[in-house]
């Protein structure tokens, strides 16, 4: 679309002069208006944080499966479907026996009043000493690798309890990171997962009340 | 002296900081953007307050919501040997266009039989692909394709890794790159016994340690000090 350049009512002499002063603003919007849909859209498809991931371990099965020594202060965790969790503490006995009375399974749910303060309270003596041992650290009393040696240690310690993490055929993925998430938030040292035997699914069969 | 009444037409406004601003953030996005193709499923995976980030280098398995498996290398280069091989013990044949169409894939969950078929799919028509019923891993019939997918994965992963390694230390370049490690992804309706099949896949193979992939939580104060 050619446009006269009306040279005005100057006449001709001042003719050139005109055509110099024309403006040399160039019309910007098309260029923002892209610069701005490339934008938009850039943002829009960013993936800011990259996936998080938590790194666990399974127990290696043994090669024998006899003569395991069964686990000294153990807190077994069941987990079952709607989101419900058994425990009981120590050895699992289907029936009385001369070492002690039938297992009774507790429940807990995966509220801050139940699971978090069950571990809060098992893990006391724990946790507060690695609290310590991290105040101590971030005041600069203590070296990084004592620190770390220290709380290893403490995490390893023979006395604390061990918890075993086993799962019905109803417990979801969820359920076990949290029970695994819980665990780490209460600094809880050693826990793995272990396969559930039958007893123990018969008692959290009827303990859950529903097939 | 009053002030001169401005002449028709548009008030004019100096965009250009705003256009400077603009190209500036539009060369930033551009830049760290990354670009890959969608994943076969969208699983959406538990929180946790886990902060380890997950390694560049790895091998993933994602479980969706009914039990089905996805398998996926991170490298590319890793990603055809491993193809290569596969195709050779499952004598299925692959063209090179294939090959080259597998290395841009995430993951993939079918049976290496229809993988030329659902490579040669648009992809819109692999949403849609039948069937997409997961990578088979039957343990009583031979045919645990996820195992192999891992252990020749695996395999393969290592030394790529192991060469990169080599010619970076004979060139004295720094080298960064980790590991490949073993990453599962899972969604959090699915049911555990889908994971155990997998963890036990992967037992198999004698590979105990995992990153399990979480979406980040707020809150919590961990004491960790590995």
């Amino acid at each position: 679309m050619a446009e006269i350049q009306d040279s005005g009512g100057g006449g001709h002499k001042g003719g050139k002069k005109r055509a110099k002063k024309l403006s040399t603003k160039v019309d910007m919007t098309p260029m923002v208006d892209l610069a701005f849909l490339l934008l938009t859209f850039f943002v829009l498809t960013a993936t800011f944080s990259k996936p998080k991931s938590m790194e666990l371990t399974f127990p290696v099965p043994p090669d024998v499966i006899e003569n395991q020594p069964p686990i000294k202060n153990g807190i077994t965790f069941l987990l079952t479907g709607d989101d419900r969790i058994f425990y009981y503490e120590g050895e699992f006995r289907a029936a009385d026996d001369a070492k002690g009375a039938k297992t009774v399974l507790q429940e807990l749910n995966f509220s801050q009043t139940s699971l978090h303060k069950y571990l809060l309270d098992k893990n006391k003596d724990m946790h507060t000493q690695i609290r310590d041992l991290k105040d101590k650290f971030e005041k600069k009393q203590m070296a990084d690798t004592t620190y770390k040696r220290l709380v290893k240690e403490r995490k390893a310690d023979k006395a604390s309890y061990t918890y075993l993490i086993k799962t019905d055929d109803k417990a979801t993925y969820k359920n076990v990171i949290d029970v695994i998430d819980e665990l780490n938030v209460n600094v809880v040292g050693k826990y793995v997962m272990v396969d559930i035997t039958k007893p123990e699914l018969d008692m959290l069969i009827a303990a859950a009340g529903t097939k | 002296m009053s002030k001169k009444p401005s002449k028709g037409g548009a008030p004019s406004l100096d965009m250009t900081p705003m256009v400077d601003l603009a190209f500036l953030l539009v060369t930033f996005f551009m830049l760290t953007a990354s670009f890959r193709m969608a994943e076969p499923v969208t699983v959406d995976p538990p929180s946790s307050i886990g902060k380890v980030d997950l390694p560049d280098n790895h091998i993933m398995v994602t479980i969706d919501d009914n039990g089905r498996v996805f398998f996926g290398i991170s490298n590319s280069t890793a990603k055809t040997e491993a193809l290569k091989e596969m195709a050779a013990k499952y004598q299925v044949q692959f063209t090179e266009q294939q090959v080259k169409k597998f290395s841009g894939l995430p993951s993939f969950g079918v049976d290496i039989k229809d993988l030329p078929r659902y490579l040669d799919a648009s992809e819109q028509e692999r949403t849609k692909f039948q069937p997409q019923k997961g990578v088979p891993m039957d343990t009583i019939t031979p045919n645990n394709q996820l195992k192999d997918w891992i252990a020749i994965g695996g395999r393969k992963a290592v030394e790529v890794f192991n060469a990169a390694k080599a010619k970076a230390e004979e060139s004295g370049a720094e080298f960064k790159s980790e590991k490949p490690r073993y990453a599962i992804k899972c969604a959090s309706k699915t049911k555990y016994i889908y994971v155990k099949d997998v963890v036990s896949t992967f037992g198999d193979l004698k590979i105990y340690q995992f990153n399990l992939i979480t979406s980040l939580e707020g809150g919590g104060t961990v004491i960790n000090p590995e």
